[in-house]
């Protein structure tokens, strides 16, 4: 049984069948790819697990209990992050309090109505967050106005956000996309490093085949919103239905 | 000092001097004088400046926090109205239950109206709010008569229970509002040559609730809670998948605002206890939303600032008429004289609309962090004019701590 059970999930979007009859189970503490060609459904599945859409059937269980129904906000706190195609950061804000919010998250749960307390008094949460800035290796820009930095360091605070929360599932829907190559690895690296100093569960969907073989434990692939097959990386790679429905496309 | 950083302490300081020296900064020139009508230091005026400010500061936390832009807030302001008016007439004439029950009942209403408003965001939020506000107004003004007295207003009368106070004074007529006896309407007058100052007891009240008021802003804007509220208006996306529920942080948000509205009502009711519907009509909500973006929303000061600005003008230019502008252009010759007059016109009196439109537009356009950026940019200014290397250097990222 893994950590996240999808099982018969289907969606409609009108006429188009989105997903049909998808089954995926991801084993805890290990890196989950999902690829398939564009439309493909992957972000649909994706926005399944995380309460932005309901499934019209099927099931899907986040450590033996079930997602559906619950908005966005719960299911993280159920310890569920995730990691936008186009970063999403609160860019008004500075980079410190960009990661201050998530602890505060975790901290005092979803709603806390702390108006009067002082941030000041808040030592523990700047320290951690500063702590987890450094992890990044971005402490220099903690004074910076978030929206004003690259997209690779957006993505990096983005990343560090859902990490400060000590998620045990982190989704990310293609966080390479758009990226110049330098940005690119330098996000595998920071993951590599994620998935090899901590206890957690990733889940990665990504066009980018260079991203998937250098990450990924398993991977499934996904044709018309139905998984075609799951397997190692190895195999997938010379698997004659893959090459013919998707590394075949970008031959 | 007070939980407050150096910087905030010190804007509070300026601002409590302000307030607190306003007799004296609003009238500069002698009572005799020319000049003497842009005077502003007469009590009914200040008191106007200190509860437009609390309006305004109430509003900012909500639209310059989480830019939910309410155009309904002058609902709150005539709730808060009405509910002091009555507990003069039921209560007593002293000013703090009426202010109590001011806030009180605002916040319930807002409670209300926020709920089904904030399921929205947005233009949608926006105009449920004026319909809410349209509502109460109507309420008010047709259906509501026996609390609200339709469109006389909510007025004092001699044969009102009063249980705690007078029904009437020793000369048979409506006792006044005042503070455990202070009278509200008390004014010391000093006379300073040909200068002539004003200190009114029911502004000094107002001016302390408002340095309070400002106060809490302050640590509400300085709080984990109003780093929320800035979250909001930034990313709400983020926000949910952070595992915060935005909805509870707006709501708290507009409760807020909506009692110090309220507050702000009261106050107005405390000055002068009469109520009417016309307190709650889409101008009105529509004026704080004015001073908020002319000040500066989304800063600490900027609201006070612009309600200040915005009761100046209607208030002092309303009243220059073409006597006024003759006598100021009648150094030069009658043709040109005659010229002037019609130039300046359209802009001064009735026509004061109109200047402060154009100042509206040209602020929003050219300086759309409101006064509050005109400042920083003289001192920017200045600062650059000082040390041109210096500002290069504060220009760049603070080192890590
Ligand atoms: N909200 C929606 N409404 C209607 N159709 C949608 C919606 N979201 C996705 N789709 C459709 O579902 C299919 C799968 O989309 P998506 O999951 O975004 O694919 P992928 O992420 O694999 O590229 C596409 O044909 C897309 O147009
Ligand atoms: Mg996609």
């Amino acid at each position: 049984m893994g950590i996240l059970e999808v099982k018969n999930v289907n969606k409609r979007f009108g006429g188009l069948q989105a997903l049909g009859d998808v089954n995926l189970s991801i084993r805890e503490n290990s890196c989950h790819a999902i690829i398939g060609p564009n439309g493909a459904g992957k972000s649909t599945l994706l926005n399944c697990l995380v309460g932005k859409l309901i499934p019209d059937t099927g099931s899907v269980l986040f450590d033996g209990q079930s997602v559906l129904g619950r908005t966005p906000y719960e299911i993280n706190q159920m310890g569920i992050s995730r990691v936008f195609q186009t970063p999403e950061i609160f860019g008004d804000l500075s980079v410190l309090e960009n990661m201050m919010i998530p602890i505060f998250a975790s901290r005092d749960g979803s709603f806390r109505m702390h108006a009067i307390e002082n941030m000041h008094n808040e030592k523990a949460v700047v320290e951690r967050a500063k702590q987890v800035l450094d992890e990044m290796n971005m402490l220099d820009k903690q004074h910076m106005h978030a929206a004003s930095m690259s997209r690779g360091d957006k993505r990096r605070l983005e990343i560090g956000m859902c990490l400060s929360q000590n998620p045990r599932l982190l989704l990310l829907d293609e966080p390479t996309a758009g990226m110049a190559r330098a940005d690119t690895n330098n996000t595998i690296d920071l993951l590599k490093q994620i998935k090899d100093e901590r206890d957690i569960t990733i889940a990665i969907i990504e066009h980018d085949m260079h991203v998937v073989f250098s990450l990924a434990e398993r991977i499934t692939v996904l044709a018309q919103g139905t998984p075609l097959v799951e397997d190692d990386p190895e195999n997938i790679k010379g698997h004659p239905k893959v090459r013919e429905a998707y590394l075949g496309e970008a031959a | 000092m007070l939980g407050l950083n150096n910087k905030d302490t010190l804007l509070l300081i300026i601002v409590a001097a302000i307030t607190l020296l306003a007799p004296f900064i609003l009238n500069p020139f002698p009572t005799q004088s020319a000049m003497a009508q842009f005077n502003a230091g007469y009590p009914d005026l200040m008191q106007r400046f200190v509860i437009f400010g609390i309006f305004a500061i109430g509003f900012n936390i909500l639209f310059g926090l989480t830019g939910y832009l309410s155009f309904g807030h002058a609902a709150f302001l005539g709730v808060g109205s009405y509910s002091a008016v009555w507990m003069f007439k039921l209560l007593s004439m002293n000013v703090i239950p009426a202010i109590l029950l001011a806030m009180l009942i605002s916040g319930l209403f807002a409670v209300l109206i926020g709920f089904v408003s904030l399921r929205r965001s947005g233009i949608y939020f926006s105009i449920l709010t004026l319909a809410f506000a349209q509502m109460s107004f109507n309420l008010a003004y047709s259906v509501l008569t026996p609390i609200t007295n339709g469109e006389t207003g909510l007025q004092l009368t001699l044969n009102d229970p009063r249980i705690l106070g007078q029904v009437t004074t020793a000369e048979g007529s409506i006792p006044v509002t005042s503070l455990f006896g202070l009278e509200m309407r008390s004014t010391y007058e000093m006379i300073f040559g040909p200068w002539s100052f004003q200190f009114n007891a029911g502004y000094y009240l107002c001016a302390i609730i408002m340095l309070l008021s400002f106060y809490i802003a302050i640590r509400i804007f300085r709080s984990p809670f109003g780093m929320m509220l800035r979250a909001i208006k930034s990313n709400q996306t983020r926000m949910s998948y952070t595992g915060l529920n935005p909805r509870p942080y707006t709501l708290a948000a507009f409760v807020i605002s909506g009692m110090y509205a309220g507050l702000a009502g009261g106050l107005m009711a405390s000055m002068d206890p009469l109520a009417g519907a016309e307190r709650m009509q889409w101008t009105a909500s529509g004026e704080v939303v004015l001073m908020t973006i002319l000040g500066g929303a989304g800063t600490l000061i900027g609201p006070i600032l612009g309600a200040g600005f915005i009761k100046y003008f209607e208030n002092i230019f309303s009243k220059i008429n073409d006597n006024i502008l003759h006598s100021w252009f009648a150094f030069m010759p009658d043709g040109f004289e005659n010229a002037l007059v019609a130039i300046v016109h359209p802009f001064v009196g009735k026509g004061w609309h109109l200047t402060l439109g154009i100042l509206f537009m040209l602020v929003v356009v050219f300086l759309p962090g409101g006064l509050v950026e005109a400042g920083q940019r003289v001192a920017k200014l200045f600062r650059r004019r000082k040390s041109e290397k210096t500002s290069d250097e504060s220009a760049q990222s603070k080192p890590a701590e």
